[in-house]
């Protein structure tokens, strides 16, 4: 008994946390209707296959109860052992047209799932351009009017009830998108743009990751999509439409100039600012999303500071390289990017 | 004199000739016999002969420990792998590190150890089965074991040397190609390839001329074994896709070496081309895996329920059927690349159709079973454990064949359970069954059935606790291919099980190793048959003499052992003082010819080495195939010298 | 175990430890940071008044030079940083052909390493303080691949873009022709 109490308290948190986690980035997080019909249809396969498994198991089972019977068993030793019971053939052909019927049905009901989840993709009204780089998102949301267009990186927003259209495309190698609360996955393959249709249904947050491996950092390669009701996703559209916030005090300033004439322009983009670099996420609005480096850790001012000092430890491999900075470079820095918001 | 005298005394000098050469009959038979054949078949001892030997039990025997050695290594990646994904954020290995675990652990399981382990199986016990003394093209045989154990090489020594490829088993381009890939690991993997794709495709045709051309006298194809029929499939499946990937990997390394552009998108290549070469191979490559395993099954349902398996007929189309029908399901790997969806509903319907021959094998063992007398010594355990667990991984499959849920499941976790379970579950399970069950034969002795049962057991359990989570964690959101997961997704409770669950597999696995190792010291003696099986590998001594047997059987029906009242009929007359076997035809079996087969030679041992020079160089050079190809053309021309007929040609059977 | 055989398993053992420490495969993810640029007073300069000799080659170029990670980043890094625009891919165009064997500045990796960072005369800009030294260095190590300098089993044989001219894995293998850089 007195074993047992330290094993419950330590196996405890791990039940619990299987079983209150937020299904945020799972396929029971039900955020589209996709992922509705998704489920409904894994049901029944599971419920068809089920059956199916219970029939095999029973049959298995049967045979191995009845083992213990000699007299009229068909077997070597009674010299009946080319001859059948006289149900089998029967049972045979039974059998086979319970799988044949089976599948079929199960290869109907996944041909008109497919159907509904493509018309109900139809109709999109929002189109976002993605493209996958080793290992961020790129997104570009787009517009019919030019002075709508922006970029923003590694994390998206989506308006509830919208179909909206996201275009995939990437820059090196294969990456996958995936949200799993969201839709299916679609692939991104350079050469080729295809293109995937999401309807979210409801507002919250959804983490997706990339699913095909693309090298070193394929682990920590996540997209955070925040589900919006319409009014908000519409404010927040206009939010990124303008410039980056201007420095406010010496420190901010500093960090200012550091970002726009050193090495970090090279690469990113501030907008509103000289950097305009456009190898590596877009930081006008950095400070406002929930993540750094593409899900690999949680915006805060120390997760910054961390990054922004040594990316190297945190995802080694990635393309951001080791600065090296100075601790007042360092603070003005982060003390910068913490106002782009 | 006429033009018939020449003629004439030609065939009385050959008449007075073939009085004096010897032959096994009624007049030499028993002991006096024996001896004699030992001598003419027996290899030189010493190290030149072993490695010269072209006695398929030898070569089989090395296959079989070969492929269980990259066994062991692969599954201990496996648990490092697991000890990584243990904890969410774990950093007890790092990101590159873990990529080529993976990578390795893939590669070595698929290509070092599923296909070989099948083949060494077979290449052994498919003369014994089919009633004859060594299987066709010997040195072919040779030859085809020094290039797997080359190309094992290979790969494990380049992960010795830190240059261990790390793109995953299948290297998807453009990842793998000369940008994303620097350095020459994915050109050590694709030349890997080309070694096992070489070997494989050599016992191939090895297999399918044995099967075809050198059955017993009698054994109609209606009357061959089901395990000689999955091996026929497995071996002409091996032909049609092993060059697809052999092709896509020289494609790949032609990309790397000298800058072709087949699979760069810029250049009018295509990404997707790798894509589509490999799974026409890779689809297959699993049923080649798969299908054996069935034959497996077959044999020991047959003997342990003490009756030829049920429906005959309908085992042997299945076979057949899923061997074609595996052709046409690749696609179901590329759901998510964007191809139209029309064609795949037409790989959805393929895909989940592949599963009614085997749904209708599987109804024949069952039926065997119920109407049987089943008895449940350890490998029919194995065969118990795999209908448990190859049906649930079946099942999955039929799942993840729906693209609307492919489209969530592929690249997860749940993917991984379904094909651990198909691969274990329905390959390694009836491997395990069939190595206890073959043991007596090829060793002389019995494993130990206690330690048999705990090591089922232990495998059985270990392996469900392993790869059941999986499902679980697929569903939750975790890719594959991640070295590790953040907290709080709900991942941490289904990977610590699977953790643990690898562990106790893994016990299960080397308590089978430290039994099949102890029982050659300790097991009890066996007897020609002690499971009182049907078929003509137990018509011999367990091991069986150099020579498999003294006069070759006949078949008279499917399970000959069973329905011979007295002694086994033979046919007499093979010669005794120079190795030679009986070739009869493809249909009816009946006696057609007499083949020579040869020494054991060297040449196969040089060629591969010659081969495998040319294979490693071209990975730094592309000047090694034009320069290697000349001690490749000596070492086969060697090989193939025409030797000067000790013997006086006749090969009719008159 | 015979002493030949254990002989062989020394020698093997041996040669894999040796062979194990392959700098072709060798990869530096942690770089050093930008402040440690060219070692002050050691000017890989390629004009010596007065017939001095050239400086010895810096440290760090063997970690570089003959190295696939550094030759792949570096491929990377050409694009990105835009050198194709006045370098096209090694042809050159506003800027020097870089795939010849003329170099004005020098051809050794440190001095290639130099002319990025500090820029050179007729529009080369200067990327010190734009790259780490780390990104420098690798870019140099492509650079010299363009003209086929580092060894055949270290490059890679092409970009996955449009191909512009003779794969680096089949470039013949350079020589650096010092020239006077005020030679035009």
């Amino acid at each position: 008994m007195r074993v047992r109490a330290p094993a419950f308290a330590a196996v405890l948190p791990l039940v619990l946390g299987a079983c209150t986690y937020q299904h945020y980035q799972s396929d029971f997080g039900r955020g589209a209707v996709e992922d509705d019909q998704f489920l409904t249809l894994f049901t029944i396969f599971l419920a068809v296959c089920g059956v199916m498994y219970l029939l095999v198991i029973a049959f298995l089972f049967a045979g191995i109860w009845r083992r213990g019977r000699t007299a009229d068993a068909n077997v070597v030793e009674t010299g009946r052992h080319h001859q059948s019971h006289p149900l089998m053939r029967g049972t045979l052909i039974g059998w086979s047209i319970l799988i044949g019927v089976g599948l079929a049905g199960l290869a109907i009901a996944s041909f008109f799932t497919d159907r509904s989840m493509a018309k109900a993709a139809a109709h999109e009204k929002l189109s976002i351009t993605l493209t996958a780089n080793q290992w961020w998102w790129d997104a570009q949301y787009n517009s019919d009017d030019p002075s709508k267009i922006f970029r923003t990186a590694n994390e998206l927003h989506l308006p509830v009830g919208v179909p909206t259209r996201i275009i995939l495309r990437s820059n090196d190698v294969i990456h996958s998108f995936w949200v799993p609360s969201l839709a299916g996955k679609q692939d991104l393959i350079p050469g080729r743009e295809s293109d995937i249709t999401v309807v979210p249904k409801r507002t919250g947050i959804y983490r997706g990751q990339c699913a095909e491996f693309c090298g070193t950092q394929h682990a920590h390669m996540a997209l955070v999509v925040n589900v919006d009701s319409y009014p908000d996703f519409v404010k927040w559209w206009d939010h990124q439409l303008r410039p980056a916030a201007a420095p406010t005090n010496a420190m901010t300033l500093a960090g200012y100039k550091y970002l726009t004439t050193g090495p970090c322009s090279a690469c990113h983009s501030i907008g509103g600012t000289p950097a305009s670099g456009q190898v590596a996420p877009d930081l006008t609005h950095l400070a406002s999303r929930r993540s750094i480096a593409a899900g690999t850790l949680p915006m805060s001012e120390g997760n910054l500071y961390g990054w922004v000092e040594d990316p190297q430890s945190v995802k080694p491999g990635n393309r951001m390289p080791t600065i090296g900075l100075a601790p007042d470079q360092l603070h003005a820095v982060v003390a910068y990017l913490e106002t782009l918001k | 004199m006429t033009e018939r005298e020449p003629i004439e005394e030609e065939n009385r000098r050959l008449a007075q000739r073939r009085r004096k050469i010897a032959r096994d009959g009624k007049d030499l038979t028993g002991a006096k016999l024996a001896g004699r054949l030992e001598r003419t078949w027996r290899r030189p001892p010493g190290i030149v002969g072993w490695l010269a030997t072209v006695d398929h039990k030898e070569i089989g025997r090395r296959y079989i420990v070969t492929a269980l050695l990259f066994l062991a290594l692969g599954g201990v990646l496996a648990l490092l792998m697991r000890l990584q994904l243990a904890r969410p954020d774990n950093n007890m290995i790092g990101a590159e590190r873990y990529n080529q675990l993976f990578t390795m652990h893939g590669s070595t399981m698929m290509f070092l150890f599923a296909v070989p382990v099948m083949e060494g199986v077979a290449v052994y016990i498919i003369p014994l089965m089919l009633g004859t003394r060594s299987t066709a093209f010997p040195r072919l045989n040779a030859f085809s074991y020094f290039m797997y154990l080359f190309g094992g090489l290979l790969l494990w020594v380049a992960f010795v040397l830190n240059i261990a490829p790390d793109v995953g088993w299948f290297a998807y381009t453009p990842l793998s190609g000369p940008q994303f890939s620097p350095g020459k690991r994915a050109d050590v993997w694709a030349q890997m390839i080309t070694f096992t794709e070489v070997s494989a495709l050599a016992a191939a045709v090895v297999l399918v001329c044995t099967i075809l051309k050198c059955r017993a006298p009698g054994m109609t194809l209606s009357r061959m074994p089901l395990f000689a029929w999955a091996m026929l499939v497995v071996a002409v499946m091996i032909i049609f896709s092993m060059p697809a990937v052999a092709l896509a990997s020289s494609m790949l390394i032609s990309d790397r070496l000298i800058g072709t552009n087949f699979f760069n998108a810029a250049e009018h290549g295509d990404a997707l081309l790798w894509q589509h070469m490999f799974w026409f191979f890779g689809h297959p490559e699993v049923y080649i895996i798969f299908l054996p395993a069935t034959g497996f099954v077959s044999v020991m349902v047959e003997t342990f329920c003490r009756r030829p398996v049920f429906a005959h007929a309908v085992v042997v189309l299945a076979l057949i059927s899923t061997g074609i029908l595996a052709f046409g399901l690749w696609v179901h790997h590329m759901f998510a690349t964007g191809l139209p969806r029309v064609g795949y509903s037409f790989y959805t319907a393929a895909s989940m159709s592949v599963s009614i021959p085997t749904g209708l094998q599987i109804f024949c063992w069952l039926a065997t079973m119920w109407d049987g007398r089943p008895r449940f010594p350890v490998p029919m355990l194995y065969v118990v454990g795999f209908i448990v667990t190859f049906v649930i991984g079946g099942l999955t499959g039929v799942i993840v064949a729906a693209v609307p849920l492919d489209l969530q499941l592929h690249d997860t976790f749940f993917v991984v359970a379904h094909f651990h379970y198909v691969l274990i579950g329905g390959a390694v399970f009836p491997l395990l069954g069939i190595l206890t069950y073959w043991y007596p034969k090829i060793t002389g002795r019995m494993m130990s059935e206690a330690l048999g049962k705990v090591g089922f057991w232990l495998t059985f359990v270990g392996f469900h606790l392993t790869f059941f989570p999986m499902h679980w964690s697929g569903l939750l959101g975790m890719p594959r291919r991640v070295y590790t997961y953040p907290a709080g997704l709900g991942l941490e409770l289904p990977n610590l099980i699977s953790t643990i669950g690898a562990f106790v597999l893994a016990a299960g696995v080397v308590l089978f190793v430290v039994n099949g190792l102890v029982s050659l010291y300790r097991g009890a003696i066996a007897g020609p048959n002690p499971w009182g099986a049907a078929s003509f590998e137990w018509a011999t001594s367990s091991p069986p003499p150099v020579y498999n047997f003294e006069h070759i059987p006949v078949a008279e029906s499917v399970t000959p052992l069973w329905d011979t009242v007295d002694d086994l009929p033979v046919v007499t007359g093979l010669r005794v003082d120079d190795k030679e076997m009986l070739l009869t035809t493809v249909v009816a079996a009946a006696p057609d010819l007499r083949e020579p087969i040869p020494e054991p030679s060297l040449w196969p041992l040089i060629s591969a080495c010659a081969v495998g020079v040319v294979f490693v160089s071209s990975i730094f050079s592309p000047w090694a195939l034009a320069v290697g190809i000349v001690p490749c053309g000596i070492a086969l021309t060697a090989w193939f010298w025409p030797k000067e007929l000790k013997r006086h040609p006749e090969p009719v059977i008159d | 175990m015979s002493s030949r055989f254990r002989a062989s398993c020394i020698i093997f053992g041996l040669t894999a430890l040796a062979l194990g420490a392959c700098d072709r495969e060798e990869h530096h993810s942690r770089a050093k940071p930008i402040g440690e640029t060219v070692p002050a007073g050691a000017s890989p300069a390629t004009i010596f008044p007065g017939g001095s000799s050239p400086a010895p080659l810096d440290p760090r170029a063997k970690l570089y030079d003959d190295n696939a990670n550094a030759i792949a980043q570096g491929q990377q890094l050409f694009s990105m940083m835009n050198c194709v625009g006045c370098h096209s891919h090694g042809g050159g165009g506003m800027g020097p052909a870089l795939m010849d064997d003329e170099w004005r500045y020098g051809g050794r990796i440190d001095q290639i390493a130099a002319s990025i960072a500090e820029g050179r005369p007729n529009g080369m800009p200067s990327w010190r303080g734009k790259l780490t030294s780390d990104q420098i260095w690798n870019l140099a190590a492509y650079v010299r691949s363009l003209s086929g300098l580092p060894s055949k089993d270290a490059v890679s044989s092409r970009s996955e873009s449009m191909s512009a001219g003779t794969p680096q894995s089949l470039t013949p293998h350079g020589e650096i022709e010092n020239s006077d850089a005020a030679k035009q």
